[in-house]
Order: structure tokens, then sequence, then C-alpha cells
């Protein structure tokens, strides 16, 4: 007879014959016979943050920087409940998330035990799919499903719920055999015709853009590169969604910025202007797509993704090929290569026209701002911090809001998995616990949070995380003391009413950091913004930067609300361009 | 029009809507119907009438009816939402108006009345070939199989006459002919 495993056995065999090599997570009375069971297994290391919203962006983080699925355990009722919001961030973001909670024992599922919560139920409508385990039998099989449906396809989170008794109970652990079909879920059977197609579209069009989006990352880091020989085969302009940056690098000449809601000019006038849209793994979203009616009205749209329920979704396209991205634009590029020699100068000369059009939109520069010598501009100090980063590989994570948007318009991004952020849930309290993430990924590469001051403090307490495991993450606050997004919509769109806006009470972050054990540093002049940047990045530890900036700056250029992409309010240096005439505008 | 103090867009298109069934075939398993319908109150689709019953007991199989209204571009992607779930082998959708596809509803009607009421009610019923379930002097249960515009139009004309309670399944549908979906 085969030797029998305990459940919490089984976790773990499934975890190493998947090759985890971290859980993030936080122990309770329902997990306790895992938690009891991790000491014998060398090759897991458990990272222990503060809280569980905490455990799933750090998971986040991890799985968006290193592409490998991100491993959460948790307890029973708040344990669950904890996660969620990173479960319904993981689910917008489409990242690959394995969350295992604890429950109580199955006899006592329904009767309102202490710390018991329909956990299942609850996360059903966040989770791409997530399984209560009632039978031991099931275990083995769950587990390695649930990686599978984690990471296949659309990327998304699951989670296994799986009650004490049966972390007690023991059966029977075959080894793992990787593949099997999973009801025909994963779409990758695009055809010639539609390649065919969308080369013809190509070799017709006078204005085209490119528009690629986070499906270009999930697909991988080849697929960067592939985009990368594809773009520049063809010539066209490329934007990119927020999530989308780094795939193309930021600072190459056809790219044209980030586009919508506080995309650049240029990028969100050739939406709206160009004959041929081709999106590549991204999904309309609304804060990129702005008035439905009037979206790209003279266009032919292409819709490159993955998940065949994104397609007509929001805008309706002309061609679509459902298919992983990498392998769409391989085939592409091949078809070109094979078929059309010339077109790369015959495409050239077409769109020649299109490019000056394009430069004369890049003349309004329009994430141009008017610098200050007394008080450090928000976007100053993330154009700094770029500079002074540039040089190393650096990994970016924010929170969210207006310091979220100056860092996805003045941090350029060169390669893919470099930029965590949370863009369809936008939660704020994302950006340190998924620097914790990213830092425990890639232990020696330099990773910021660039963070604004309400953000940070919904999830401050990973700091304790941070310290813990010697993780030396950088939580650049941009401290304005206002919500600032919220003020800035009070602001254009509420007649001033700064309604709760405002933190009255605010810590001393440079304490704060002494306090959990770790570097701070504040900054209020722009002569000393450079000095203690260096001094934050030469720092071998966890630091914690309190960036005091000019509170009443807004985030431009910005998309007004059932507007379309040609309407657009650009910033102060725009209005007062005349008067100012450059003088102390930044140098882009 | 579109609000200037929102952040977000306001629809401005209503699209006609359309009556569709979808046939779904599922596993078998604990909470699948919770995940069926959880997608359409999730994301706001509307749900007319669900029939759901176990129908391959060797493979686990159910097979989940829904009637639902929605403009062409709801009704494809309730369709590719559903092909999402893990659970889910395949999705049929049929419009209302397919001569294709046979829709059949089932109704229980019990009828209290006296009995000329009552015979009254059974000529009505006659011809959807109404089998008499239950009689007695003052009542009686008449089940019904038609089409769900016809039991709504039949539940109207004999509320006067003495309808009381009125269960139904919901539609479930079959195509004509000799081929099955796949």
């Amino acid at each position: 007879m085969s030797k029998l495993y305990t459940g919490a056995e089984i976790v773990f065999k499934c975890l190493e014959d998947q090759e985890v090599e971290y859980i993030f997570g936080y122990p309770g009375g329902a997990v306790l016979p895992i938690y009891d069971e991790l000491k014998n297994h060398s090759s897991i290391k458990h990272i222990l943050v503060r809280h569980e919203q905490g455990a799933g962006h750090a998971a986040e983080g991890y799985a968006r920087s290193s592409g490998k699925p991100g491993v959460v355990l948790v307890t029973s009722g708040p344990g669950a409940t904890n996660v969620v919001t990173a479960l319904t961030d993981a689910y917008m973001d489409s990242i690959p998330l394995v969350c295992i909670s604890g429950q109580v024992p199955t006899h006592l599922i329904g009767t309102d035990a202490f710390q018991e919560c329909d956990t299942t139920g609850i996360t059903r409508p966040c989770t791409k799919h997530n399984w209560l385990v009632k039978d031991i039998k099931e275990l083995p099989k769950v587990m390695h499903e649930a990686f599978k449906v984690a990471t296949t396809g659309r990327p998304g989170p699951v989670l296994i719920d799986i009650p004490k008794d049966i972390q007690f109970a023991k059966t029977n652990y075959t080894k793992f055999k990787k593949e099997k079909k999973l009801n025909e879920k994963i779409h990758n059977k695009f055809s010639e015709n539609e390649i065919n197609q969308l080369i013809d579209l190509i070799s017709k069009s006078k204005k085209p853009v490119v528009y690629t989006g986070g499906g270009v990352i999930n697909s991988g880091p080849q697929a960067s590169e592939t985009l990368k020989e594809f773009v520049r085969l063809i010539g066209f302009p490329i934007t990119s969604t927020l999530q989308g940056l780094g795939a193309f690098p930021g600072d190459d000449n056809q790219f044209i910025g980030m586009l919508g809601m506080h995309g650049t000019y240029e990028a969100n006038n050739a939406m709206h202007d160009c004959d041929l849209l081709i999106n590549i793994g991204a999904r309309f979203d609304d804060r990129i797509t702005g008035k439905i009616d009037e979206f790209s009205p003279k266009s032919k749209k292409v819709h490159i993704d993955i998940d065949p329920s994104s397609i007509n979704k929001i805008i309706k396209v002309d061609l679509a090929i459902v298919g992983d991205v990498n392998e769409v634009i391989k085939s592409a590029i091949k078809k070109i290569n094979k078929k059309q020699n010339g077109l790369k100068d015959s495409n050239k000369q077409r769109i020649s026209k299109w490019w000056e059009q394009i430069q004369k939109w890049r003349t309004k520069d329009s994430l141009g701002f008017i610098n200050s010598d007394k008080e450090i501009k928000p976007q100053h100090a993330v154009k700094r911090l770029y500079e002074l980063t540039k040089n190393q590989d650096t990994f970016i994570t924010t929170e969210v809001g207006q310091h979220q948007m100056w860092a996805a318009q003045h941090y350029k991004f060169n390669k893919p998995n470099r930029w965590m952020t949370s863009g369809g849930l936008g939660t704020m309290g994302y950006g340190l616990p998924a620097a914790v993430g990213v830092q425990i990924a890639h232990p020696d590469k330099l990773v910021i949070d660039i963070a604004g001051e309400a953000s940070v403090l919904m999830t401050i307490q990973e700091m304790s995380t941070a310290v813990q495991y010697n993780l030396p993450i950088k939580i650049f606050i941009l401290n304005n003391q206002y919500m600032g997004m919220v003020r800035q919509w009070q602001e254009l769109l509420h007649e001033k009413n700064y309604s709760e806006s405002y933190s009255e009470a605010l810590p001393d972050f440079v304490k704060l950091a002494e306090a959990y054990g770790c570097k701070g540093i504040k900054a209020d002049n722009p002569d000393e913004l450079d000095d203690k940047i260096k001094e934050m990045i030469d720092y071998n530890g966890p630091v914690i930067f309190d960036c005091h900036v000019d509170p009443n700056e807004n985030c431009f250029p910005m998309i007004p609300s059932g507007k379309p992409h040609n309407q657009m309010i650009l910033g102060p240096s725009d209005k007062k361009e005349n008067k100012i005439t450059g003088k102390g505008k930044s140098l882009v | 029009m579109s609000s200037p103090k929102s952040a977000y867009s306001i629809s401005t298109k209503k699209g006609k809507l359309d009556t569709h069934i979808f046939v779904v075939w599922v596993d078998n398993e604990s909470g699948v119907l919770a995940r069926v319908v959880g997608l359409f109150s999730g994301r706001g689709y509307n749900i007319e009438s669900l029939a759901v019953a176990e129908v391959d007991a060797t493979k686990n199989i159910s097979r989940i009816t829904i009637v639902t209204t929605g403009t062409p571009q709801v009704i494809d992607q309730i369709k590719l939402q559903l092909k999402k779930l893990v659970p889910v082998h395949k999705v049929a959708d049929f419009k209302r108006e397919d001569k294709n596809v046979i829709f059949k509803e089932m109704a229980l009607l019990k009828i209290v009345a006296q009995k000329k009421k009552i015979e009254k009610c059974l000529k009505e019923c006659k011809k959807f070939d109404p089998v008499i379930l239950d009689k007695t002097n003052k009542s009686v249960v008449v089940q019904i199989t038609a089409l769900r515009r016809e039991i709504d139009k039949m539940s109207k004309k004999l509320k006067p006459l003495g309808l009381t309670s009125t269960s139904r399944t919901g539609a479930i549908a079959m195509t004509r002919g000799a081929q099955t979906f796949k």
C-alpha cells in the first residue's frame, strides 16, 4: 500500500510540484495544520505579512514582476474576507494568484461557527474559479487544477477553501503529471485568414495607431520583444494603456505615450483621428475610451486578445483575432517578411504625413508643467527619480491617485514587468505590499513604490514585513496632504467643495519610518531633492521618503468625463504659454 | 445627456432588446448554479426564467435553460462570459423566433371554483392537451404544456374563473430534427 499523506502535506507536495518558492500569508486557527507542516518543506519560504490584504497585493507584486503565480495562505473568516480586495484587484488586472484559505471543519460548515464565513460564496465573483474541498481525495486534483486555471488563458486569481478536518485527513498522492485539457478554455486558434486580413489592413492604412495593453505583459517577456519587432517593422506609432507600459520602450520615438483619461495629447488625438486601430491585449476600458459613441470614429478596428469575451464587449471591432498576443504577432511578422518584402518602405511613405501630424501634436508638450524653485512639483519629483534611477534595472509600484498618473506619465519604462500598478480596481494601498512582493522576487534590484500619503497609510503596516525580511524597498511619497485625485475632481467638477479630501492629522513619516526600524528621509525643497533621492537609493534597507510637494498641483492633460479623445483639457502651461514664454517650464 | 459631474460616461444608446434562450451544459457540482446565476446578476443581465436538472447521471452533466433579454451585444457577452466559467462545457443560444427550436414550459394550475367555472376552465385549456391531475368538488389541478406566452395568456384568462395557484417550470428547449447541438 502506498503511503498516506495528510491534507496539509498534500498542500505542500502540490506547491513543491508547482515549483512554488514563496507563500505570502498570515496564520490562524483554521490553517494551523498547514502552518504546522511548513517546517518540513525547506524549498518553500513563508513571508509573514501584517494584514491579509497585504499578502494578496504582495503576491500580486511577486506575480507581475516574475511572471510566476503568486501564492497566498490565509485563515478562515476574517482572513478570507481581508484578502477579497486583493483577489478582486488581481481579477481586474488579470494577475495569476492561488489563494489557499482555511475553513472551519466540514461538520461545522453552515452553523455560524467561530471564524466561519461563506468564503467560496464571497469570492465567487472575484476569482476565475474557486473550490471548497469537502473530500480529501479531491485535494490533489483541485490544487493542480487551481494553478492551471490561474495561469492559463487570461490569467487571474483562484481560491481553494480547505476545511480544517480535510487538512488532517489522509489520502494517497500520485505525482503530478502536467498538461490535461481543461474544458477548452484556452483559446489560441486564430486562422491564417485573420492574419492575412490584418496585414491587408496594415498595408492600406494611412493613419494607423497601435494600442497595446497588459495582455502583452501577460503574454510573457518574449511578447514584448515580438511587439518591438512588429512595431518597428510596420513603422506605426504606438501608444499604451496604464497596464501595458514597459512592453514597448517608453523613450522610443515611435512611442507616443500613454493614452486615455490622463494620456498624452498626441496619443489621444491619434486614437481619435486614426483610420486603423490595432488593439493588442487591451480591453477598451472606460478610462481609455472616453465617450463611447465618439471613440475613434473613423477607424477600422482590430482587436487581438486571448479572452474571447473581451471582443466586442465595449467597442465593436472589424477584425477580432483571439489568441496569445505573442503567437499572433509572431505569425503576422512572419507573413509580412515572407509575402510583402517592400511593406516596410511603402508603409513609411504612406504614413509619413500622419507622422508629421503626430509631431505637431507632440509640440503641444502636453505633459509639460510649470516648475518652481520654491516648491517641489510632483511631476518634477518623478522626473528626477527617473533620471537618477534609469541607469539601473528599477521596479516601480504605485498606489492609486494623482501620483500614480504622474508616475505613469513621467517615468519611462523600457522593459516589461517593471511597472506594477492597480489599474482596473484602483486599489489605494496596493503599492507598498506590492513592492514587498517585487523585492522578494528580485532581491538585488531597486524597488520603489511611488506613493501618495493617503494611499500608503492604508497598508503602511507592511513596513513591518519589509523590515522583518530586510527588504530594501523605497517608499517615495508625494505628500500633498490631500487625496489628490479626489481634490482635483472636486476642484474641477464640484465647485471646489473639498469635502473630506484633506488629511488633517498626518503622521510624521520620518518618525514613522524610525518607529518601524527603517530609514526616514524628508524633502521639501527642490534644491535638496536630488541629493536626498540619491541618499535613498544608496541606503541598503527600507526607506520612507516623505517628499513634500505643491498641494495644489493637478494632473494634466485630462479628458473630462463624457468627452471624446480630441477634447482634452491641457495643463496651465498650455493656457499661459504666451505669458510665461517657457520660463520655468520643465524641460522634456 | 452627459453629466459634467461624473467620472464615468453616461450611457446614451439603448439598443433593441431581443429575447434569447440559453442552454448551458455544466458539471453538476455544488455551487455551479450560483456561478451561472451570479454571472447574470453581477453583470446586470436579466433572467426571465430558469430551468435546471441533471440530464446525464454518469457524466454528471446538468442542463440549464435560461430565458433572457438583451441587446445583441449583451446576448453575445452572456454567451462568451458563460463559456469562460470552468464547469461550463458548452453553451447554445437561440432566438425566441427560431423555428428550428422547440420551446416548451409546463404549468400546474389550481382552480378553485364551482363546477361550471371549472368546466369552462378546462375548455379554455383544451388546445394545450390538459391533464387533470387532481379533482374534487370544488377544485381541479391541471397540467398544461405550452409556450411561455401561451401560459401567460392562459393565466390571465383563468384568473377570473377561479385560478388560485400557478406553478411553472420555466422554458426548456430542444432543437428540431436529427441533429444535436455540439
